[in-house]
């Protein structure tokens, strides 16, 4: 009799009860601030969504925001992993650097004429991928099994990383002409542009390889404690090395179509604030710097979120030098929204008001 | 020897021996001229490369000083051409504006527990943007008080001139050595950066002492955008680019751990030097490629870390780098 009365009460309790554990939720947060900037884009310019087909190519707003987050996705792919590991990788723009460096040099020599299998375009990307493989591999060396602070072991290559690259061009920026290597950055597959299809793959596999495999529950309880982890036969230092090797991969790959969109190297140029705009990224899909809990996909929104915010600040009439500024205040107002302490804020004070 | 005091050692050691060496390969090294140029063309990177000690000393980092040094000669270069205000007035104002950016990370990074890297990442951005939005282009300075103090100059007699900046460099080094190991703000900082949740249990103002830290650096990047603007005499919003990391590497070579708790604030003055002799070293040269000097302070900080490591564990390397078993129970 009682029971009945209650039930319903309860029911309707537990349901605000849920509500509010979703404002708690802060995986949907990034998909409101991505909603959130879209709508303004779409404020700005009515024809944000439009895509229209030119030339057997597609063209609209979106299609240029997903172009132009290729290549930060990928970084943020690799990134997601390290910082789940609790490390960092500062030197991914360097590696981008060294490997579009490496593989335009070498693609050069094959259209000098070389004859050299090792610099037909299969083979020089090939090499370019192996290359940001050993940066990743050095990186991992130094944090897994030389014990150096990540920041600290990732700073060495970064500061380095510019002048190999310069070394590797000779201080120049060379361009180049083969075609094979400009389609990993211009390439149009069914309209879209290949750098699209290339960071969604790497996005897939990577997330299928690491949640339906172990790896994904290791590198997260690699991240939470190592020492522990150890201890219940997890081979800790493997597992750090190996995401550092995935993130120098995806470096590379992202060197290559920086390389390919332009047709050149440019060893200051390539991958300038890159790892910073990546490191952004994840922070802002809801992975901790931490360590532990993370999603690529989130960290793939993080992205989008501040593509498009670019994107809107290039359409709107705003002062184009406001970019940086803009970013910077949209950065602390998702942080503020992710931060534990602000969030037990606004939910204090929607419990006292309801 | 005490083995913390042993990175400072090696760093004033492997100074010495270049420094050494450069002489005997280029008798100019002895001349007062060198050394004042170090000082001069150093001080810009060494005065905020103080401040981002005392924030590495209390377990937290900096990466927002290359941008606020391009904010401060922007700004002063603007208030000072286009609005007319006296220099003076104009760095007062400057000053308080990069103390109060700084104490904002601190509350930010404090208060919201939001980490010091993305906060100090996000200020880099907000002071390098805030330096476009003020102007794009390099705006010269030509109000006689900057010609006053480029007059303000000590001339030694091989003709070595030890300007204003070389001695607000070393006068920064000074203080920053008292504030660390002389007054309780620096004990306060050794204490959080050492263990954070002791120093709160023992009453250290965990909180006051980590936005008056996070505050001094972005005063002393404030003073060196001072100092750049009154030696270059100019303002330029992409001056000081990616300086944060020279900064940070000055910071590590000079036998600062990351960790916080463990450094010294001369040991930082050398950690500037270091690279400025190399630069010199090669641009002496001149047969070496201007790369180089990025490879080998990479590889500086690989050798100064890696020493460090050797030596924080009392076992040495190789048994870090020997996979630990946990201790077997003997049968019995």
């Amino acid at each position: 009799m009682n029971q009945q009365l209650i039930t319903p009460l309860r029911n309707r309790v537990s349901g605000l009860g849920l509500s509010l554990t979703r404002l708690h939720n802060r995986n949907m947060w990034t998909l409101v601030a991505l909603i959130l900037v879209l709508i303004v884009n779409r404020i700005i310019s009515p024809n944000f969504f439009t895509i229209r087909m030119v030339n057997g190519r597609l063209i609209g707003s979106t299609i240029n925001i997903l172009d132009g987050a290729a290549p930060i996705i990928l970084l943020a792919v690799g990134m997601t992993l390290v910082i789940a590991t609790k490390g960092i990788d500062l030197s991914v723009g360097a590696v981008m650097a060294i490997c579009s460096a490496v593989a335009v040099v070498l693609i050069n020599r094959h259209d000098a004429g070389a004859d050299n299998l090792l610099y037909t375009p299969g083979f020089v990307i090939a090499i370019a991928l192996g290359v940001g493989a050993l940066c990743g591999l050095w990186n991992g060396f130094l944090v897994a099994f030389f014990g150096i602070q990540p920041i600290i072991a990732t700073l060495i290559l970064m500061i380095s990383g510019r002048g190999i690259a310069q070394m590797i061009t000779s201080g120049q920026s060379p361009t180049f002409t083969n075609e094979t290597l400009a389609f990993v950055g211009r390439g149009v597959v069914f309209g879209v542009p290949f750098p699209i299809y290339l960071s969604f793959a790497v996005l897939i596999a990577v997330s299928l390889f690491v949640r339906r495999t172990a790896i994904g529950l290791l590198i997260e309880s690699v991240g939470v404690n190592d020492r522990a982890s150890y201890y219940t036969g997890i081979n800790a230092r493997l597992i750090k090395l190996f995401v550092y090797v995935v993130s120098g991969v995806c470096a590379a790959i992202a060197g290559l179509i920086v390389a390919g969109e332009v047709k050149s190297a440019d060893p200051h140029k390539a991958g300038e604030w890159a790892e910073l705009d990546a490191i952004l990224a994840v922070v802002i899909g809801g992975t901790l710097l931490t360590g532990g809990r993370f999603n690529l996909v989130q960290s793939a929104i993080g992205v989008l979120i501040m593509q498009s915010l670019l994107t809107a600040l290039y359409v709107s009439k705003l002062h184009p030098t406001a970019n940086l500024v803009v970013k910077a205040i949209a950065v602390l107002l998702v942080l503020l929204l992710q931060s534990e302490e602000v969030r037990g804020h606004v939910v204090r004070v929607f419990r006292r008001t309801s | 020897m005490k083995s913390r005091f042993f990175p400072l050692f090696v760093t004033f050691a492997i100074f010495t021996v270049l420094y050494l060496y450069c002489y005997t390969q280029y008798s100019s090294f002895g001349s007062m001229r060198v050394v004042c140029n170090l000082l001069r063309n150093n001080a810009h990177l060494g005065i905020p490369a103080i401040g981002v000690t005392f924030v590495i000393l209390s377990g937290g980092i900096d990466l927002s000083v290359g941008s606020v040094i391009a904010f401060t000669g922007v700004f002063c270069a603007l208030m000072i051409e286009r609005q007319g205000l006296h220099p003076l007035i104009v760095f007062a104002m400057a000053l308080t504006i990069g103390t109060a950016f700084g104490a904002t990370m601190g509350v930010f990074i404090h208060y919201f527990k939001i980490p010091a890297f993305i906060v100090t990442l996000s200020g880099m951005f907000l002071a390098r943007g805030m330096a476009y939005v003020l102007t794009t282009e390099s705006i010269s300075i030509r109000h006689p008080f900057y010609l006053e103090v480029s007059k303000l100059v000590y001339v030694f007699p091989d003709k070595g001139r030890f300007t204003f900046a070389a001695g607000a460099f070393l006068a920064v080094v000074i203080v920053g050595v008292v504030l660390a190991h002389f007054t309780r703000y620096g004990r306060n900082v050794y204490a959080i950066g050492g263990n954070p949740t002791g120093a709160l249990l023992l009453g250290v103002p965990v909180g006051r002492t980590i936005i008056a830290t996070y505050a001094l650096s972005s005063f002393l990047a404030t003073f060196a955008g001072i100092v750049l603007s009154l030696s270059k005499r100019s303002g330029d919003s992409t001056i000081a680019l990616g300086a944060e990391m020279d900064v940070i590497a000055a910071v590590v070579i000079g036998g600062t751990l990351l960790t916080g708790g463990v450094g010294y604030v001369i040991g930082t003055f050398i950690g500037v030097l270091l690279p400025g002799v190399i630069h010199t070293y090669l641009t002496l040269d001149g047969s070496l490629s201007p790369w180089w000097i990025k490879i080998i302070i990479g590889a500086l900080l690989f050798g100064f870390i890696g020493l460090q490591k050797l030596l924080s564990s009392n076992t040495g390397v190789l048994e870090t780098l020997r996979i630990p078993r946990p201790a077997r129970q003997s049968a019995g």
